[in-house]
């Protein structure tokens, strides 16, 4: 028997638990050429701040063994035009649309969720966790107490979507910022968002990165995000977006066992466009090897 | 002609030059002169991560060609690349040089292993005469194509142990001409087209960019430009000397 990967998350009903990672995956209808995008279980969008972002200056990426440094600094068009323009696209694609929020100001977080919130999009997933913007995102990712002033503000004008918060794994402990933030008012959370990372040109006798440090990615994080996504399901009751590292279904499958909900894969898509189909196709090929004919019954057995 | 996935085959890969590799494979598509694509020859779990833009040199009767220089990991992969083995690509990428629009007197500026994408461009210039500058660190390679196709190839060398001892720019008058199109390293671009922007000539330069998405995805090979920030993979490679640079 096919084994069944459809899931409710907060509310929402996806096909399966894969999901295109924010940033990696642009609004989904740019990987619409390569592969099925109606396949997967959602897309989280670019990074969105209420006023839109150039990003940042100089060298943007940098690869690292078995991972990826980048320093994009949310760029992107905003709030307003990303309603506008991409979301109507997104809502296309046949998957569940969650749309990334980052911010600047407290104000800025708020303004943005309300317009959101008053869109068609299924689901939000605010973004505390951005590295590479120096007041924003970092600055209510790494305490607890930031985090949960932040959660509590966009949750009281989020009334009627989901809301998903990224978290950071620079946060000073993960699972006192997961609670925090669940006390806040988040229905699930994402975790991890890119380790804080630096790289040095030699030959220039400089940083890499014209913002200093950057964000790092990949497999090479894998064990630490699987590590703090463990921790977290064992602390929290809402639903858990595992996220860091992903490449194939079971890498993928052991993020269900330690607890996560769901997935998020990010970097891998740059390295095989389609490569979340091949996880999926992974995923229940293993599932149908061990008859597991629900995720249900591997899910948070560690 | 969107961009898709293809599983394709290697013909042939020869070096052609120092370290400069000629790689001929296999594509029923089509393409336009100047997009890329990003090839990938290696498994998700080998080094490096991220796939490679390389752009067209050729592309006819289902064959594809792409001309490269070994720079790093990734390069050397391709290089050991031989018939019969499967590569990945992810194309055709980006805009192109827009040939159709192109009449009359054209120049094609390459700077090293900028010549790559300005054979295929040649070929598909029609109602055109072109002349070809290019410049070598030393010694001259994949020149023999451009017979037939261009009027004149004038040559630069680092060395002067070819040509010209010095720079292509040193060349060019760009005034001669009613079009202008190049690539190469960043400095020669731009010095090519200030001079065809201050004579007034129409100028295309081909930009290249570390890229990990390759299809306007992740924004890492976004730059600024007078006219806001614009990214080499979907919004170029190919751009206008005025949308890249001020006078």
């Amino acid at each position: 028997m096919r084994p069944d990967l459809s899931l409710n998350l907060c509310g929402c009903g996806l096909k399966n638990p894969v999901i295109a990672a924010s940033g990696t995956f642009g609004y989904g209808v740019e990987y619409s050429g390569v592969m099925e995008v109606s396949k997967l279980g959602g897309v989280c969008s670019k990074g969105l701040t209420m006023g839109g972002k150039a990003g940042n200056q100089g060298e943007r990426l940098y690869e690292t063994p078995s991972g990826l440094m980048n320093s994009i600094g949310l760029e992107n068009p905003g709030v307003g035009h990303f309603i506008e323009h991409e979301l109507p696209q997104m809502k296309k694609l046949g998957v569940c649309v969650i749309a990334n929020l980052g911010g600047g100001t407290v104000e800025s977080y708020e303004e943005g969720a309300a317009l959101l919130d008053a869109a068609d999009v299924d689901m939000i997933e605010l973004n505390i966790s951005c590295p590479n913007v120096k007041a924003g995102g970092i600055a209510y990712g790494i305490k607890a107490c930031s985090a949960r002033e932040v959660v509590g503000r966009v949750r009281a004008v989020c009334r009627h979507k989901p809301l998903m918060v990224k978290l950071s794994p620079n946060a000073e402990n993960i699972v006192e910022m997961a609670l925090a933030c669940q006390e806040a008012g988040a229905d699930a959370l994402s975790l991890v968002n890119t380790f804080q990372a630096f790289a040095v040109d030699l030959h220039k006798r400089k940083p890499v990165f014209e913002n200093g440090y950057a964000g790092l990615s990949g497999p090479a994080i894998k064990p630490i995000a699987l590590r703090m996504v463990h921790q977290v399901c064992k602390s929290v009751t809402v639903p858990v977006v595992g996220l860091g590292g992903i490449v194939t279904g079971h890498d993928a499958l052991e993020f269900i066992m330690a607890g996560a909900a769901a997935v998020q894969v990010g970097t891998a898509n740059f390295m095989k466009p389609d490569v979340t189909l091949d996880i999926l196709r992974q995923m229940e090929a293993w599932m149908e090897a061990e008859g597991v004919a629900s995720l249900d019954e591997i899910r948070n057995i560690l | 002609m969107p961009v898709k996935l293809y599983s394709s085959k290697v013909l042939s890969n020869r070096p052609v030059g120092p370290g400069v590799f000629l790689l001929k494979t296999i594509y029923e598509g089509a393409a336009a002169p100047g997009q890329f694509f990003m090839l990938r020859a290696w498994g998700t779990a080998e080094a490096p991560l991220l796939s490679r833009p390389i752009s067209v040199h050729d592309c006819a009767d289902g064959i594809l060609c792409f001309l490269y220089e070994v720079r790093g990991v990734g390069t050397a992969k391709l290089a050991a690349l031989r018939p019969g083995d499967k590569l990945s690509l992810t194309g055709p990428c980006g805009n192109g040089f827009p040939v159709s629009a192109v009449k009359g007197r054209v120049a094609l500026v390459a700077g090293g292993i900028g010549l790559a994408p300005l054979l295929y461009t040649a070929k598909c210039l029609k109602n055109c005469t072109a002349d070809l500058y290019c410049g070598f660190r030393d010694e001259p390679y994949a020149l023999d194509p451009f017979a037939g196709l261009v009027r004149t190839i004038e040559v630069a060398t680092d060395t002067g142990r070819f040509g010209h001892k010095g720079f292509v720019t040193d060349l060019l008058d760009a005034a001669a001409y009613d079009c202008v199109i190049t690539c190469g390293p960043e400095v020669m671009m731009e010095k090519t087209a200030k001079s065809a922007m201050r004579a007034g000539v129409p100028v295309y330069v081909s930009k290249e960019a570390k890229m990990a998405c390759g299809i306007g995805a992740c924004l890492g090979c976004s730059f600024e430009t007078p006219m806001g920030r614009k990214s080499v993979c979907k919004d170029g490679p190919v751009f206008s000397g005025s949308e890249v640079y001020a006078l």
